[in-house]
């Protein structure tokens, strides 16, 4: 089966007036049809702008300067903007971290919704009312038919990221990117959304790419993981496998960074020092200065091992422990 | 019995919001309009002892903010009253008050907004303690210097602003800047929340190593379970604006006896424990503006009776330190059930 998203050697870099900031660098992985993929990292390892990419969303300074995006086997990144705009936002769709920014304040939901199904089919006003209406009833929105109605104040934040998926799946797209849909939200409110979601992606048989740095919702939700860090992926593979045993050592550290991984009352064990900055990242491994395990060797470019199901780029991996 | 650091005595927190000129004026017409009240958080009682470190946790309006900034005395109580040491905070004047102001700091979320930005670091950390008489003016930068290298920031960087900073960094001016008037208390509103996991492993060890250290006491306020589960001797469940149980986290995690605080643990998204299926409870947190009648969870509640939609149901202790409040604590059935851990909703 071919997958839905195939990312080659992306690189995302801003050129920023203090040099160029290498955001996402040279990044590829495969979305599989009906794969929900997750995409962790810590805060600047280029999670973010690396879904952006994909649609094509990267602003100036920032720019998409290597890489293929094949979508279907289309290169996005080759597609001219009219050609890019029938594809975001109907078959690629994206949900946000805070739906307040998104959702207009000043239109109805309605009017909102209706105007995203006629962006993309030339339907009646009549018949575009009546789809969004449905797609409110599907992700749990009680009484659809006012609520078209009321302006996004009115609802509140778990309802607000309902509407906001409800928008993304308008147009039943083949991916969804959510980018930290539920970090917002309280605990109760964060597993009905994942509830919602799991249900509906498995229902329309789409791909999802959830962005987010919470390991246990990932977990929960992905089959795949995939584990960022300064702009690269240092790992990939299966839930079950990277978060059990994690071969490379930022994700091992990650894992015993939760407050569950050690015994009530004791120290906690963070991973040591602070993410490089962006601007100024060591050469070779840009983990090997917080890493326990490194060495002379981890000053050149650590190559992309592939082992059973798993990718990840060290050394001095975990070894594998005996099935 | 030791006496209590700090207690909250029935203490309620009201916000209302009064009517305008053109309501007034609709009002003379018989429009019947009236003030908007929130009752943020209703007739709480809550006792941290010397060293005691104990969690406060709820979803976002539960009130869990307003009870931390109420006993940390930044924000008076519209009922009922604060204790420290066992005196009543409204009853303690001149240099008493002002000690029991210092001895009681906060440490809050996004050090960003409560950080000057116009200020170079040893003025952020120094000022309190100079201006109270902690330390001569001339002392202040070996001061700081001792202080920051205490919360593990470079002693080099006190001459930078905050925008120099990165959130965690910024996070330990703040505790800082807590710890230089000597607290005894430190009341903590989410001041891990913003933080990567490994960041926020960093500060809470901190934290853990700063109450040996200084023989600290801790009020931690956060929506983290696992967090709280980590550090707290105590933790203590409020909803909206109520205490609905409370209990050491063994207890509580092991045998949870409120079904919101069973959801609340069942719901907790863990790496270790992977379940693929989730049953969330039903329904949205509701406004505190107009909270339900009785039990404020029962429209949310699996288990919800008449007797709930009713009457409020009273803290009521279950074994020893773990007490609740749900009237299903009334019904014989309830021993049965704990023989199973889970229950079956």
């Amino acid at each position: 089966m071919t997958p839905v998203l195939d990312v080659r050697n992306l690189s995302t870099q801003f050129m920023t007036r203090r040099g160029v900031l290498k955001a996402v660098d040279d990044v590829s992985f495969t979305v599989g049809q009906r794969e929900i993929v997750g995409l962790v990292g810590e805060s600047g390892s280029g999670k973010s702008i690396t879904g952006f990419s994909i649609l094509g969303l990267v602003d100036p300074p920032g720019r998409v300067v290597s890489g293929q995006i094949l979508f279907n086997g289309q290169d996005l990144l080759k597609m001219p903007p009219a050609a890019m705009r029938t594809i975001r936002g109907k078959r690629i769709a994206m949900i946000f971290q805070d739906p307040m920014m998104t959702l207009n304040p000043v239109l109805s939901v309605g009017t909102q919704m209706i105007e995203t199904v006629q962006a993309h089919d030339r339907v009646s006003h009549t018949e575009a009312r009546q789809r969004s209406r449905d797609a409110l009833g599907l992700v749990g929105i009680p009484s659809p038919e006012e609520r078209l109605d009321s302006y996004p104040h009115q609802f509140s934040g778990g309802m607000r990221q309902r509407v906001a998926i409800a928008i993304a799946l308008l147009h039943r797209p083949d991916l969804i990117i959510a980018d930290e849909p539920t970090t917002a939200l309280d605990v109760t409110i964060q597993s009905q959304i994942l509830f919602e979601i799991k249900r509906l992606a498995t229902e329309f048989g789409m791909a999802l790419i959830w962005i987010s740095h919470d390991l246990g919702v990932v977990a929960a939700l992905a089959d795949r993981v995939m584990v960022m860090y300064a702009g690269r992926i240092v790992e990939a593979g299966q839930v079950d496998g990277v978060l059990t045993e994690p071969r490379h050592p930022y994700t091992s550290g990650l894992l015993s960074a939760i407050p569950a991984a050690v015994p009530r009352g004791e120290p906690l064990r963070p991973i040591p020092g602070f993410a490089p900055s962006p601007l100024s990242r060591p050469s070779g491994c840009a983990f090997r200065d917080r890493c326990v395990r490194a060495t002379e060797i981890c000053s050149t470019e650590p190559a992309l091992e592939i082992a059973a199901g798993r990718e990840f780029r060290c050394f001095h991996p975990h070894v594998e422990r005996a099935a | 019995m030791k006496m209590p650091l700090i207690e909250a005595v029935n203490v309620s927190r009201r916000f209302s919001r009064k009517l305008d000129h053109a309501e007034k004026i609709a009002n003379l017409f018989g429009a019947g309009l009236e003030e908007k009240t929130v009752h943020a958080v209703d007739d709480v009682n809550l006792a941290v002892y010397p060293g005691e470190v104990v969690g406060l946790v709820g979803e976002s309006g539960c009130g869990k903010s307003t009870l931390g900034r109420v006993m940390a005395g930044i924000m008076p109580a519209s009922g009922g009253e604060v204790c420290w040491q066992g005196r009543p905070l409204m009853a303690l004047e001149g240099q008493e008050k002002r000690d029991m102001r210092l001895a009681a700091q906060m440490i809050f979320q996004d050090p960003m907004s409560t950080l000057n930005p116009r200020k170079k670091v040893i003025d952020l950390i120094g000022e309190a303690p100079k201006v109270h008489g902690i330390i001569k003016a001339r002392e202040i930068r070996e001061y700081v210097a001792s202080l920051a290298e205490r919360v593990g920031l470079d002693a080099s960087y006190l001459d930078r602003y905050p925008h120099q900073f990165s959130g965690g960094q910024r996070q330990r001016i703040g505790i800082a800047r807590a710890l230089a008037v000597k607290p005894k208390l430190l009341v903590c509103d989410e001041s891990v929340a913003a933080l990567d996991v490994s960041i926020q492993a960093q500060i809470l060890n901190l934290f853990m190593d700063l109450k040996r250290e200084f023989g600290l006491t801790y009020l931690f306020i956060s929506h983290d379970l696992g967090v709280v589960k980590h550090i707290c001797d105590r933790v203590v469940v409020m909803y909206l604006g109520r205490v609905v149980e409370s209990a050491t986290p063994d207890d509580l995690f092991d045998n949870p006896r409120h079904p919101y605080t069973q959801a609340l643990i069942r719901e907790l998204p863990s790496v270790t424990d992977r379940r693929r299926v989730f049953t969330p409870i039903k329904g949205e947190i509701p406004s505190p503006l107009h909270p339900p009648s009785g039990c404020h969870f029962h429209p949310r509640c699996p288990k919800a009776f008449d007797r709930c939609r009713g009457e409020r149901p009273i803290l009521k202790p279950n074994s020893a330190g773990h007490v609740s409040a749900c009237h299903l604590n009334d019904l014989p059935a309830r021993n049965n059930e704990t023989a199973t851990a889970e229950p079956a909703i």
